[in-house]
């Protein structure tokens, strides 16, 4: 590019790119290239996504729940023994109804991922509206959000949640995601609000406020802007918290309506000590799925958290 | 101090009816009610009726909630259904074992967490920091009972070391023998509770002590000839444990609400277990006694947090 640019200009282009810091997308590539683990987890995640919402398109969830009481806890690689699934192979065994382990643990991680994701869209959502109202109308609305935000923080926020969902009339997977929303939206909101209302305060939102700019583009445009990396970093870290708790939950037996496959479901089948110690196969492709997943989403978030804050950068 | 307390105890007195209230609603709508399981064929729906009565479960919301504060008050938290004794004397046989399962993990999330901080802070950037660093990033982001899980697998079936459920042994009989069955029974879940719980001593300390080691008054200890040493011990310590000190208060509170999934994968009965079992059952008197304790706990819990903090350091005033 410089070659044919006598040599001052090519200085000089040389020292515009050394002042100017690099900006978005191009920190992150730096950042993730620098980390060999965040770019393993990365692509570890990318797979197992892909993987996981390709073979859901193949698999239907009616036949992953099929029952076939023949086939019940077949270790895996097992044929079947009911005449009526002649043929078929289970890769990684069959639970207490024979049903196929593998079917469910992909039905279940893409029942898992999509709550999950669903719960920190509408988490963070709610939490980046209230949180930024707060921190820019301050005083008396921000004091008032902040006692309300207080007070469901200090509610014993899982087990309001479990009578919830054991009150619930029509328990469906869309109430799950409400009830699990209702409460987690708050520690998104507060930690929204201490960001916002540091941004607040700076003095090119004091002059747009002089000059009459409406409310509504001094937040979006201005305000925004100056969140935003943060946002997407707290996306990342909740969506990670989120599947946890989701398949914690469904382990309880207080997630998902029992027809639908989870990871947590899945686990739950631990909780009998036959199973646990001797069908390991049940519960343990589950187990390890999750703790991969939410690591690499973990290490994935904490990447981008580095190259949001210049402080903490490798690259 | 005191008018501080004082203040902020009068604010709590709201807080708790609002919160009293919100689940008594809250229980109200849940299906069923203690009778439900035991509909059987030999007893007569009228009877039941006549018992709902009796007890007080057909009376209009208001009516009930005065009543139970009345009762409240007067040391009757009501009676659970499904033990048949009072409540208090439910939440107090579990209350013994959580305490002790949570006394052990806190004392051991001390133990793992103060020393891997300090290290970790004192020498960053080694093999010793790094491996640290990955340990808390691991344990702040596997969840409980994934982890638990494979304890019970791997240490209580694969190598037998440990019990995997329960609390107490059958067989112990004499206090010496029960006392170390317990103990037994607590290792694995305590261990499984520490081991996750010390992201945030091992990330404060570390953070605070490494930005501590440049700041002015450790060059000036150190030039005044303070061994470096104590230079840690009676400096750096002191200032880099303040945001450890802020989060005790919840520590303490802690102790008395244990873990629902913990207790749950280790079969302790615990309060834990006491709230799935009592939701299993429909006891809602426990459920509500319950719930309005550990919010209750979640108060003061704020309130020692601030406290603590007070008393630490002086040059925070908190109204």
């Amino acid at each position: 590019m410089a070659s044919n640019q006598d040599s001052e200009a090519v200085i000089m282009s040389d020292d515009m790119s050394a002042s100017t810091p690099p900006m978005g997308f191009k920190v992150i590539i730096k950042e993730f290239a620098k980390d060999k683990l965040a770019l393993g987890s990365l692509i570890l995640m990318t797979v197992i996504l892909v993987t996981v919402f390709i073979l859901s398109f193949i698999l239907d969830q009616d036949t992953v729940t099929t029952v076939s009481l023949f086939d019940s806890y077949l270790p895996p690689f097992s044929m079947s023994t009911d005449p009526l699934y002649e043929g078929t192979q289970y890769i990684l065994g069959t639970d207490s109804a024979g049903r196929d382990i593998f079917g469910q643990l992909i039905i279940g991680a893409r029942n898992s991922l999509l709550i999950g994701l669903s719960v920190t869209v509408i988490t963070s959502l709610l939490g980046v509206v209230v949180g930024i109202m707060a921190a820019y109308y301050a005083g008396v609305i921000d004091n008032i959000i902040m006692r309300i935000i207080d007070f469901i923080m200090i509610l014993p926020q899982l087990m309001i949640i479990i009578i919830f969902v054991t009150i619930v009339p029509n328990y469906n997977v869309v109430s799950f995601i409400l009830i699990m929303s209702a409460f987690y939206w708050v520690g998104q909101a507060r930690f929204i609000r201490g960001r916002a209302l540091t941004v607040g305060r700076l003095d090119f939102i004091s002059a747009s406020k002089t000059m009459g700019t409406p409310t509504i583009l001094i937040i979006l445009r201005e305000m925004m802007p100056n969140i935003s990396s943060l946002i997407i970093v707290n996306l990342t870290l909740n969506f990670a918290a989120n599947i946890g708790l989701e398949t914690g939950l469904s382990f309880l037996g207080f997630g998902l309506p029992s027809n639908v496959p989870s990871l947590g479901t899945l686990v739950s089948a631990a909780t009998n000590p036959d199973i646990l110690e001797n069908k390991a196969w049940v519960w343990l492709p589950a187990s390890t799925l999750i703790l991969v997943l939410v690591l690499c989403i973990n290490y994935v978030g904490r990447a981008l958290q580095r190259s949001a804050d210049a402080k903490q950068r490798l690259g | 101090m005191w008018k501080t307390i004082f203040r902020r105890l009068l604010l709590m007195i709201p807080q708790i009816i609002i919160l009293s209230i919100l689940i008594f609603i809250i229980a109200e709508f849940m299906p069923g009610d203690p009778f439900t399981g035991m509909i059987d064929p030999n007893v007569d729906p009228a009877q039941l009726d006549v018992l709902r009565e009796r007890y007080g479960l057909n009376d209009p919301l208001h009516v009930k909630y005065v009543r139970w504060v009345g009762n409240a008050l007067q040391g009757d938290f009501g009676r659970s259904f499904n033990y048949k004794t009072s409540v208090l004397n439910v939440i107090g046989e579990r209350l013994g074992n959580t305490v002790r399962l949570s006394l052990l993990s806190t004392i051991l999330t001390y133990m793992i967490g103060l020393p891997l901080g300090i290290l970790s802070g004192r020498y960053n950037d080694s093999i010793l920091d790094k491996s640290v660093i990955i340990y808390n990033f691991v344990s702040f982001a596997v969840p409980t009972f994934v982890l638990a899980l494979l304890m019970v697998y791997i240490f209580g079936f694969n190598l037998g070391w440990f019990p995997s459920r329960g609390s107490i042994d059958i067989q112990a009989n004499t206090f010496w023998e029960q006392f170390w069955s317990r103990l037994y029974h607590l290792i694995l879940p305590s261990i499984t509770t520490a081991v996750l719980g010390t992201v945030s001593i091992i990330q404060y300390l570390r953070t605070e002590i490494i930005d501590a080691k440049v700041s002015d008054y450790v060059k000036t200890a150190r030039s005044k000839g303070v061994p470096i040493e104590k230079v840690y011990s009676k400096h750096i310590f002191r200032n880099a444990s303040l945001p450890i000190a802020s989060g005790f208060g919840y520590t303490i509170v802690n102790l008395l609400t244990g873990s629902i999934f913990i207790e749950r994968i280790f079969n302790y009965s615990g309060m834990g277990n006491l709230f799935l079992e009592s939701i299993n059952t429909r006891d809602y008197s426990v459920i509500f006694v319950l719930v309005l304790f550990y919010g209750i706990l979640g108060l003061i819990g704020t309130l020692l947090s601030d406290l603590i903090l007070m008393a630490v350091d002086p040059r925070i005033r908190i109204d």
